[in-house]
C-alpha cells in the first residue's frame, strides 16, 4: 500500500499509476473470468460450454505467452535489475515470480483440460449443485442433462488468485489474493457429480479450516502492520531491528502469517485438511489444487520469508527445520497405510511439500532455484497422475480404492505403465524429473548447512519409495480383480493432460538442463524488494 | 483511552473466536467465530493505524470487510448444501472422509 494518497494535499489526490503491460497476464485471466460470468448470464445454455472452453483456454494461453514475453524481452531486467514493483507497490514483477506464474499457467491449462473432459462421464461436476443428493430434483436434473458451466469462470478466478498470490508485494494484496484463490476452490470442491456427500464434506472441511487459517494470516498481518507501520514486505524488512520495543508484535506476526502460509502449503502440523479434501473433491479439481495451489503457496512462502523476514533467518530457520522434518516423515509414513489412491497421492503431496521445505530453509539463491525446479517438475507429474486416476472407472464413478487397481497392468499396460512412471518420479528414481528435483533441493539444503534435514529427507524418500513400488507391484504382479474397473479411453482433453505430464516427466528427467538453467536464471537475484 | 487498549481487546476477541472454532460443533457457529476473528483483525488494524499515524490500516479494514462478505456468500452456500443433504449442521456428523 502506498501512502501517496494520504500524503497529498487535500483536493489534489494523485491518480495511482498502474503498469498495465507488466501485470497483464493476471488481468487477462481475471478479465476472462469476469466475461465468463457474463457468458453464464447471456449465452443460451447449449452454447455455453464451447464459449467457455474457447475463453478459458485462450486466456490461459495468452497469459502464458505474455508472461514469457515479459520474462524474455522486458527492459525491467536490463542492467542486472531484479525487477520492478508495479501497481503502486502492490505487485512485484521479478524473475522468480514470472517463473512461478508461467509454471502455474502451464499446470492450470493441463488441469482445465481435465475439468473440461466430458467423455467418460457427463462431466466430473454435479449437474445441479443445489439439488439435494438422492432427491427427485436431482434425478430430473440428471435426465435433463444439466451441466454446471460456472466451473470455468470459477477455475479462472482461482487461477488468477494463484497468479497474484506469489506476486503480491504487500500483505494486503497477498491476503486478498489468498481469498480470491481459495473461495472458488471451496466451491469447486463441493461440486462432484458422484459421491456427492463426500464432496460436500470436503468442501465444508476445506472452507472452515481454510478460513480459520486465513484469519490467522490476517491477524499476523495486523501484528506486522503494528510493528512496522506498513503492510509492504520491503517496509517490514527495513523496519526489522529498528523497533526493538515492539519485538513481540514482529514475532507474533511472523508466527501467524507463517501459519497461514504453511496451511496452504499443507505442511505438518497444518496438513490434516489435505487428505480429506483431495479425496472428496472432484479429481480434476484435486489436480488443480495439488499442482497450481501448491506452487502458488510455495511462491508466497518464499517471498514472505525471503523478502520480509530475510534478515530474521536465524529466528525462523529452526522452526521451519522442525516443520520440514515433520512434514517429510508424517507424509511418507502415513501414506503407507492408505487404501485410497487419491488419499495416498495427498499424503505423497504432503511429503513432497516437506522436501521443498528443505530448500526453502536454505534461504539462498540455490534454495530458491531448486525449489522452483522442484515445483515445476512435481506439479506437472501430479496433474498427469490425477489425470490417470480419472480414467480408471467403475459403473459408479472412479474406482479409487487401491484393491480395485490390482492387475491393472494386465488389462491396460500402457496406462498402468504411465502411472508407474509417475510413481517412480514421485519416488525420485534416476532418469525421471523427480530425481533431478530431489537432487537439487538436497544439494541446496546441504549448501545451507542443513545436513540433518537431508538425512531425514533421504530416509523418508526411501519410505515413500516403498509404497510407490507397492502400487506398481499391485498393478503388474497381482491377478486382476473380478468385475474390475474399466479403463476409459482417454478423450483428447485427458489424453493431452496425460501426455503433457508424461512428456514433462521424461524430458525433465533425461535433459533437465534447459529448465534447470531457466530456474537458475530466474533465481539469480532472489526477489525484488 | 490509549489505542493500545483496543489492540488488547482485539487480541481477546481473536482468542474468543479461535477457541469458539475449536470447541463448538455447529458449523454456523464455527463460521460466526471465524467472522469474529476477522473483525478482531479489523479492530487491530484500525487501532494500529491510530498508533502508527497513517491510514493504511483503515484501508485494510475496508478490504477485509469485503473479503469477509464474499466469504459469507461462499460459506453459507456450502453449509446450506451440506445441511440439506444431512439435515444436520454439526461438524461431528461430517465423518465420511477418514483413514
Amino acid at each position: 500500500m502506498s501512502l501517496a494518497v494520504s500524503a497529498a494535499a487535500p483536493g489534489t489526490i494523485p491518480a495511482p499509476s498502474i503498469e498495465y503491460s507488466q501485470i497483464a497476464p493476471m488481468l487477462v485471466v481475471f478479465g476472462a473470468a469476469v466475461v465468463g460470468v457474463l457468458v453464464e448470464a447471456f449465452v443460451p445454455r447449449g452454447m455455453r460450454r464451447p464459449v467457455h472452453l474457447v475463453l478459458t483456454f485462450a486466456s490461459l494461453v495468452t497469459a502464458f505467452v505474455w508472461t514469457c514475453v515479459i520474462a524474455a524481452t522486458s527492459s525491467l531486467f536490463a542492467k542486472g535489475s531484479a525487477g520492478h514493483v508495479a501497481a503502486m507497490g502492490a505487485v512485484a514483477v521479478d524473475r522468480p515470480t514470472l517463473f512461478i506464474q508461467g509454471t502455474i499457467l502451464v499446470m492450470a491449462i493441463a488441469s482445465v483440460l481435465l475439468i473440461a473432459d466430458q467423455s467418460s462421464d457427463v462431466s466430473a461436476f454435479a449437474g445441479q449443485a443445489a439439488a439435494t443428493p438422492g432427491s427427485a430434483e436431482e434425478r430430473t436434473g440428471l435426465l435433463a442433462g444439466l451441466v454446471h458451466t460456472e466451473i470455468y469462470p470459477l477455475a479462472l478466478f482461482s487461477v488468477g488468485g494463484m497468479l497474484l498470490f506469489p506476486a503480491s508485494d504487500d500483505l494486503l494484496t497477498m491476503f486478498v489474493a489468498l481469498e480470491v484463490l481459495s473461495l472458488p476452490l471451496y466451491l469447486l470442491c463441493g461440486l462432484a457429480r458422484r459421491r456427492r456427500l463426500l464432496s460436500h464434506e470436503a468442501a465444508v472441511k476445506y472452507f472452515l479450516l481454510g478460513s480459520f487459517s486465513s484469519a490467522f494470516f490476517l491477524f499476523g498481518v495486523a501484528m506486522l502492520y503494528g510493528y512496522s507501520g506498513s503492510v509492504s514486505l520491503g517496509a517490514i524488512a527495513s523496519a526489522v531491528g529498528t523497533n526493538s520495543g515492539r519485538d513481540t508484535l514482529l514475532y507474533a506476526g511472523l508466527a501467524l502469517t507463517g501459519l497461514g502460509l504453511l496451511f496452504k502449503v499443507g505442511a505438518v502440523p497444518f496438513h490434516n485438511w489435505k487428505p480429506d479434501v483431495y479425496q472428496g473433491a472432484p479429481t480434476p479439481v484435486t489436480a488443480l489444487m495439488a499442482s497450481c495451489t501448491v506452487v502458488s503457496a510455495f511462491g508466497a512462502v518464499l517471498r514472505v520469508f525471503y523478502v520480509a523476514f530475510g534478515t530474521l533467518t536465524w529466528d525462523w530457520r529452526p522452526v521451519l527445520w522442525v516443520v520440514a522434518i515433520g512434514t517429510m516423515v508424517v507424509g511418507a509414513v502415513i501414506a503407507i497405510t492408505q487404501r485410497d489412491v487419491k488419499r495416498l497421492l495427498a499424503y505423497s503431496s504432503i511429503a513432497h511439500a516437506g522436501f521443498i521445505m528443505t530448500a526453502v530453509v536454505a534461504a539462498s539463491v540455490s534454495g530458491l532455484s531448486s525449489s522452483l525446479f522442484y515445483l515445476a517438475s512435481y506439479g506437472l507429474t501430479t496433474v498427469g497422475a490425477f489425470a490417470v486416476v480419472t480414467l480408471v472407472r467403475d459403473p459408479s464413478g472412479e474406482a479409487n480404492h487401491l484393491s480395485r487397481w490390482a492387475g491393472l497392468g494386465k488389462r491396460s499396460p500402457v496406462l498402468a505403465g504411465i502411472f508407474a512412471l509417475f510413481l517412480l518420479t514421485f519416488a525420485g528414481i534416476p532418469l525421471t524429473s523427480g530425481f533431478t528435483g530431489k537432487f537439487a533441493v538436497f544439494q541446496a539444503a546441504i549448501a545451507g548447512g542443513a545436513l540433518p534435514l537431508v538425512i531425514v529427507g533421504v530416509v523418508s524418500s526411501a519410505v515413500a519409495a516403498f509404497f510407490y513400488v507397492r502400487i506398481i507391484v499391485l498393478m503388474f504382479f497381482s491377478d486382476p480383480v473380478e468385475d474390475g474397473p474399466e479403463v476409459a479411453v482417454p478423450s483428447v482433453f485427458t489424453g493431452t493432460a496425460v501426455a503433457l505430464g508424461t512428456l514433462a516427466t521424461v524430458v525433465l528427467g533425461i535433459v533437465p538442463q534447459p529448465v534447470l538453467s531457466l530456474a537458475n536464471h530466474a533465481a539469480t537475484q532472489l526477489f525484488v524488494r | 483511552m490509549s489505542p493500545a487498549h483496543y489492540v488488547f481487546l482485539a487480541v481477546v476477541l481473536f482468542a474468543i473466536g479461535g477457541v469458539g472454532v475449536l470447541i463448538r460443533r455447529n458449523a454456523i457457529v464455527i463460521f460466526m467465530c471465524i467472522e469474529l476473528m476477522l473483525n478482531a483483525c479489523n479492530l487491530a488494524f484500525v487501532a494500529f493505524a491510530r498508533m502508527n499515524g497513517n491510514l493504511d490500516g483503515q484501508v485494510v479494514a475496508f478490504f477485509v470487510m469485503v473479503v469477509a462478505a464474499a466469504e459469507v456468500v461462499v460459506g453459507l452456500a456450502i453449509l446450506m448444501a451440506i445441511y440439506r443433504a444431512r439435515k444436520s449442521a454439526s461438524v461431528d456428523d461430517a465423518n465420511l472422509l477418514k483413514y
